[in-house]
C-alpha cells in the first residue's frame, strides 16, 4: 500500500518516533481482603506474567473488616507498570490498588544487618551505624547486629558501607508505604 | 426475596449446593461422579429440577458447559470429583479463561482434616485451577458455603466473564447450617468486585466526535460484543447502519454482525479476508468493540494500522492499552457504550463524511474483488473449503449452531460459514484446544435441542474427545461430527511447509480409525464421502438424519487454508490463495520464533 499524507489532527501514537520508555521504580499500595490465598493470588499474578517485584510486605492492618494492606514496590516501563496496576485491580479480593509513586508519599523499610569485626573495623561500624541512625540491638565482642529503619535506598547504603567492614547477614522487611497528607486511601 | 422474618432453612452442604444451583436458574449441569462428590450426587439423585449430564472425561464436562453457556448466554455448571477429576477440569477451564466463557465449577474435596496429608485423590486444586481459572474458592466453613456459591455465580458472569471453581471437602458436604439464597449479592453487590458497565460519557463523546470526521473508519468488533447479549449485537448493527462504516470481526466475535450485510468485510487476522486485514492497515479510525487486540489480529505489532486512531471500548480495564496503546480508551459494556455512542452520534446530528467514505468504500471494493476466500475446486476430490460451502448451503434457512476442533478446518469454517446471528458459533480461539468442537456440540444441543448443532472437525482433534460421542447417544442428542479429513494434522502440516522446508515431523494422521465404523460402534450414524459430486447428498442424509452422525468427509490432503499473514508480518503482507512464489522462504527467522 502507498503511505497517505497524514493529517496532522488525525495523528497516531505510532506515526511518532517509537517513545522509548525505560523502566522506573513503582509503589502500589494494594488493599485486599484477607482471605486464604490472596498472598499467592498476587504473588502468582506478578510471576505469571512475568513483571518484577523488588518488595512485597503484607498484614492484616482492619481485624473487624478482614482487610489487609499489600505494598509492592515494583519495576518496568510505564506500559508495564500501568498493566500490572489494571492486572492488580482486576482480582476478585482487591478492593484498591493505589500508585503511591504518583503522590507524596513515605516509604520505610527495616532490615537487622548482622556484621563482624574486631578493633578499628568494629567502632567503624558503630560509627557508621551512629551516623545512619542504626541502633545496635546485639553485640558481642566480635559482632553486632543493627537495626535501621529507612527509605529502601538509605538501607541499600548501610548495606554496602557494612559490606566493607565485615557483614554477615541481612533480614529485610521491604517497604511499607503510605501517602503524606490527612487523607485515607 | 425471602422473608427476612422466617427463620432460615437448615439443610447439608451437599443440599445446599442443589437448592443455590436451583436459585441460580440452573437448569442443566454437566459431570462425572467420585468419591470426593458422592454427597452432591446423592442431593442430585433426591430432586427432579435439575438435570444432569454424564460426560465420559472431565474435560468434555467444561466444554460442554462452554457450548452450553456460549449458545445461551448463561453460566455453565459442571461438577467433579476431587484428585484426577479435578486436573483432568483444567484444560476447560483454561480455555474458558482465555475465551472468556461463565462457568462454575464445583470440585469434591477430601475432608478438611485431611488436606496436605497426600490424602487419596487429593490434589490442591484451588492452588492448580488459580492461574486458569478468574477465582476460586476452598470452603473451609458451612457457614460460608450458600454465600460462596452466589458469589461465585455473579463473579463468573459480571463484567468480562470467566470460569470460577469451588473446591468443596467431602465433610463440608456432610455438614449442615443455615442456607441463604443470593438475596445478599443481588441486593448489595459484591464487596470489592464491581466492575464498570458504564462508559465515561466525556470519552464517549470523543470517540464518536472522532468517529464523525474519520475519513476511513472501520468498526474492528469481537468476543465482547458476545459476550454482552443479544441487545449489543442489534445495537452494532444500528450503529453500523447508521454510520455507514465498514465491519469487520475477531474469531470470536463472528455472528454479531450479519455476513449477508454489505457493510461485511469478513473475518480479519492471521487468516482474515484481505479486505478486512487492509481496511484494519489503512484506516484513519479504528473502533474496537470488545475485541482484545490479540497477536492473531495485529501480527507485528510496531506495523499494526500504523496511521490511525484507535477507540477502544472494553469492560477490562486490563484489555486497553495492553498490546496496543489506543487514543480513546472506555471501559465499559459494549451493550451500555454503543448505545450511548449511537444516542451521541443523533443528537449530534453528526454525519459521515459521505465522500470521504465513498472513496473508502471504493478501495475496499478493490481489494474485495480480489476475491481472497477464493481456491480452485475439483471434480475429483472434495476440496475443504467446497465442503464448507456446501454445509453452509445446504443448512440455511435452518437454526444452526456450529462448534470446531482446533486446526485448518475450524479456519475453513470461519471463513466460508456464514453467521448472520450471535451465540451460534462455538470456537475455540485463545486457547485452541483440540476435543473442544464435540463436548462443545454436545452442550449447545442440549441448549437448543431444536437446532441443527453440528462439530466441524478434523480428523485428529476429534479423536481427543470422541468418547463423548458415548455421552451423545445416552441422552439421545442428534449432534452432527462432519470430519475434514484430510489425514494430516493439517494445520501442523501447513506451518512445517512454511517453516520448516516441508518436513512433516509426526504430523501425519496414521492409523486412522474407520470412522464409519466408530459411528455404529457409538450408536451413531456414519457417512464416507470422498466425491464431489456425492457430496451435497451425503450432507443432506446427515442433516436428516433423526441422531447423531459422524460424517467422514474425505477431503484433499495437502490443502493450504490462506489468505494468511505469515508470522511477524504486517496486515499488508498476506499470503493470498493464488500466491506462486516460493512457499518456504516466506516467513523471515524472526518470524519463525513466533507462534
Ligand atoms: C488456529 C487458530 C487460528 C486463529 N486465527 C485467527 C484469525 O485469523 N483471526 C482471528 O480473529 N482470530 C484468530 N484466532 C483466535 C485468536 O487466537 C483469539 O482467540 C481471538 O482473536 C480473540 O478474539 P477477541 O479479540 O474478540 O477477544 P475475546 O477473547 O473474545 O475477548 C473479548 C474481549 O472483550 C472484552 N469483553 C468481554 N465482555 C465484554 C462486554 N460485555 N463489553 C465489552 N467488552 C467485553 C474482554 O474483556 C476481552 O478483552 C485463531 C485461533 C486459532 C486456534
Ligand atoms: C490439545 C492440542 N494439542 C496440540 C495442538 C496443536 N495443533 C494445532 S492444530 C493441530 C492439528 C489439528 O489437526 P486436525 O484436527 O486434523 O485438523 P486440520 O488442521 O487437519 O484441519 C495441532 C496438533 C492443539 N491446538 N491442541
Ligand atoms: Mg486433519
Amino acid at each position: 500500500m502507498t503511505p497517505r499524507n497524514r493529517n496532522e489532527t488525525m495523528k497516531s501514537h505510532y506515526t511518532d518516533p517509537t517513545e522509548i520508555q525505560l523502566p522506573e521504580r513503582r509503589t502500589y499500595c494494594v488493599l485486599v481482603d484477607n482471605e486464604p490465598g490472596v498472598l499467592a493470588r498476587i504473588a502468582g499474578m506478578f510471576s505469571g506474567r512475568g513483571y518484577n517485584i523488588e518488595s512485597l510486605t503484607v498484614s492484616e492492618t482492619e481485624h473487624e473488616k478482614h482487610l489487609s494492606r499489600i505494598t509492592i514496590v515494583t519495576s518496568g516501563t510505564k506500559a508495564v507498570l500501568d498493566q500490572i496496576e489494571a492486572q492488580l485491580d482486576r482480582l476478585v479480593p482487591v478492593h484498591r490498588v493505589v500508585n503511591l509513586s504518583a503522590k507524596p508519599a513515605i516509604e520505610r523499610e527495616l532490615a537487622l544487618v548482622k556484621v563482624r569485626g574486631t578493633g578499628e573495623h568494629r567502632m567503624e561500624a558503630l560509627r557508621l551505624a551512629t551516623a545512619f541512625g542504626a541502633r545496635p540491638v546485639d553485640a558481642t565482642l566480635e559482632s553486632f547486629v543493627f537495626e535501621i529503619t529507612g527509605a529502601s535506598e538509605d538501607v541499600e547504603r548501610f548495606i554496602n558501607l557494612m559490606t566493607a567492614i565485615g557483614l554477615v547477614e541481612v533480614s529485610r522487611t521491604g517497604a511499607a508505604a503510605i501517602a503524606r497528607g490527612s487523607e485515607g486511601l | 426475596m425471602t422473608d427476612p422474618n422466617t427463620p432460615p432453612e437448615t439443610m447439608t452442604g451437599a443440599e445446599m449446593v442443589v437448592r443455590a444451583m436451583r436459585d441460580q436458574d440452573v437448569d442443566l449441569l454437566f459431570g462425572y461422579p467420585g468419591g470426593a462428590v458422592l454427597p452432591i450426587y446423592d442431593a442430585l439423585f433426591q430432586q427432579n429440577s435439575i438435570r444432569h449430564i454424564l460426560v465420559r472425561h472431565e474435560q468434555g464436562a467444561v466444554h460442554a458447559a462452554e457450548g452450553y453457556a456460549r449458545s445461551s448466554g448463561k453460566v455453565g455448571v459442571v461438577l467433579v470429583t476431587s484428585g484426577p477429576g479435578a486436573t483432568n477440569a483444567v484444560t476447560g477451564l483454561t480455555d474458558a479463561l482465555l475465551d472468556s466463557i461463565p462457568l462454575v465449577c464445583f470440585t469434591g474435596q477430601v475432608p478438611t482434616h485431611l488436606i496436605g496429608s497426600d490424602a487419596f485423590q487429593e490434589c490442591d486444586t484451588v492452588g492448580i485451577t488459580r492461574h486458569c481459572t478468574k477465582h476460586n474458592y476452598l470452603v473451609k466453613r458451612i457457614e460460608d458455603l450458600p454465600r460462596i456459591i452466589h458469589e461465585a455465580f455473579y463473579v463468573a458472569k459480571s463484567g468480562r466473564p470467566g470460569p470460577v471453581v469451588i473446591d468443596i471437602p467431602k465433610d463440608i458436604q456432610f455438614a449442615s447450617g443455615a442456607y441463604s439464597g443470593p438475596g445478599a449479592i443481588e441486593e448489595l453487590g459484591h464487596k470489592s468486585y464491581r466492575p464498570r458497565v458504564r462508559g465515561d460519557r466525556a470519552r464517549i463523546e470523543a470517540a464518536v466526535a472522532l468517529m464523525a470526521r474519520a475519513k476511513r473508519p472501520v468498526f474492528y468488533t469481537g468476543g465482547g460484543i458476545i459476550n454482552a447479549g443479544p441487545e449489543a449485537s442489534r445495537l452494532l448493527r444500528e450503529f453500523a447502519q447508521i454510520t455507514g462504516f465498514p465491519v469487520t470481526s475477531t474469531l470470536m466475535g463472528l455472528g454479531a454482525f450479519p455476513a449477508n450485510n454489505p457493510q461485511w468485510l469478513g473475518m480479519l487476522g492471521m487468516h482474515g479476508t484481505y479486505e478486512a486485514n487492509l481496511a484494519m492497515h489503512g484506516c484513519d479510525v479504528m473502533i474496537n468493540l470488545g475485541a482484545r487486540f490479540d497477536d492473531r489480529i495485529t501480527g507485528r505489532l510496531d506495523a499494526f494500522s500504523p496511521g490511525s486512531r484507535k477507540i477502544h471500548v472494553d469492560i477490562d480495564p486490563s484489555s486497553i492499552n495492553k498490546n496496543v496503546k489506543v487514543d480513546i480508551g472506555i471501559v465499559g459494556d459494549c451493550a451500555h457504550v454503543i448505545a450511548e455512542m449511537i444516542e451521541v452520534w443523533k443528537e449530534r446530528a453528526y454525519e459521515a463524511d459521505a465522500a470521504a467514505l465513498k472513496a473508502w468504500w471504493g478501495e475496499i471494493t478493490k481489494w474485495r474483488s480480489r476475491n481472497s476466500l477464493g481456491y480452485r475446486n475439483s471434480t475429483e476430490v472434495i476440496k475443504p473449503q467446497y465442503a464448507i460451502e456446501r454445509l453452509y448451503e445446504l443448512t440455511r434457512g435452518r437454526k444452526t449452531c456450529i462448534t470446531t476442533e482446533v486446526g485448518q478446518h475450524q479456519m475453513w469454517a470461519a471463513q466460508h460459514f456464514h453467521f448472520n446471528e450471535p451465540n451460534r458459533w462455538m470456537t475455540s480461539g485463545g486457547l485452541g484446544t483440540m476435543g473442544y468442537g464435540l463436548p462443545a456440540a454436545i452442550g449447545a444441543q442440549l441448549a437448543h435441542p431444536d437446532a441443527l448443532v453440528i462439530d466441524i472437525a478434523g480428523e485428529a482433534s476429534i479423536l481427543m474427545n470422541m468418547q463423548e460421542m458415548s455421552t451423545a447417544a445416552q441422552y439421545r442428542l442428534p449432534v452432527k461430527v462432519f470430519i475434514l479429513n484430510n489425514e494430516y494434522m493439517g494445520m501442523v502440516r501447513q506451518w512445517q511447509e512454511l517453516l520448516h522446508g516441508g518436513r512433516y515431523s509426526e504430523s501425519y494422521s496414521a492409523a486412522l480409525p474407520d470412522f464409519v465404523k466408530l459411528a455404529d460402534a457409538y450408536h451413531a450414524h456414519g457417512i464416507r464421502c470422498a466425491d464431489p459430486a456425492r457430496l451435497d447428498d451425503a450432507i443432506r442424509e446427515m442433516i436428516e438424519y433423526p441422531g447423531p452422525v459422524i460424517f467422514d468427509c474425505l477431503v484433499a490432503k495437502e490443502e493450504n487454508c490462506f489468505p494468511m499473514i505469515p508470522s511477524g508480518k504486517a496486515h499488508n503482507e498476506m499470503i493470498l490463495p493464488d500466491f506462486s512464489g516460493e512457499v518456504g522462504n516466506v516467513i523471515d527467522a524472526k518470524g519463525k520464533q513466533l507462534v
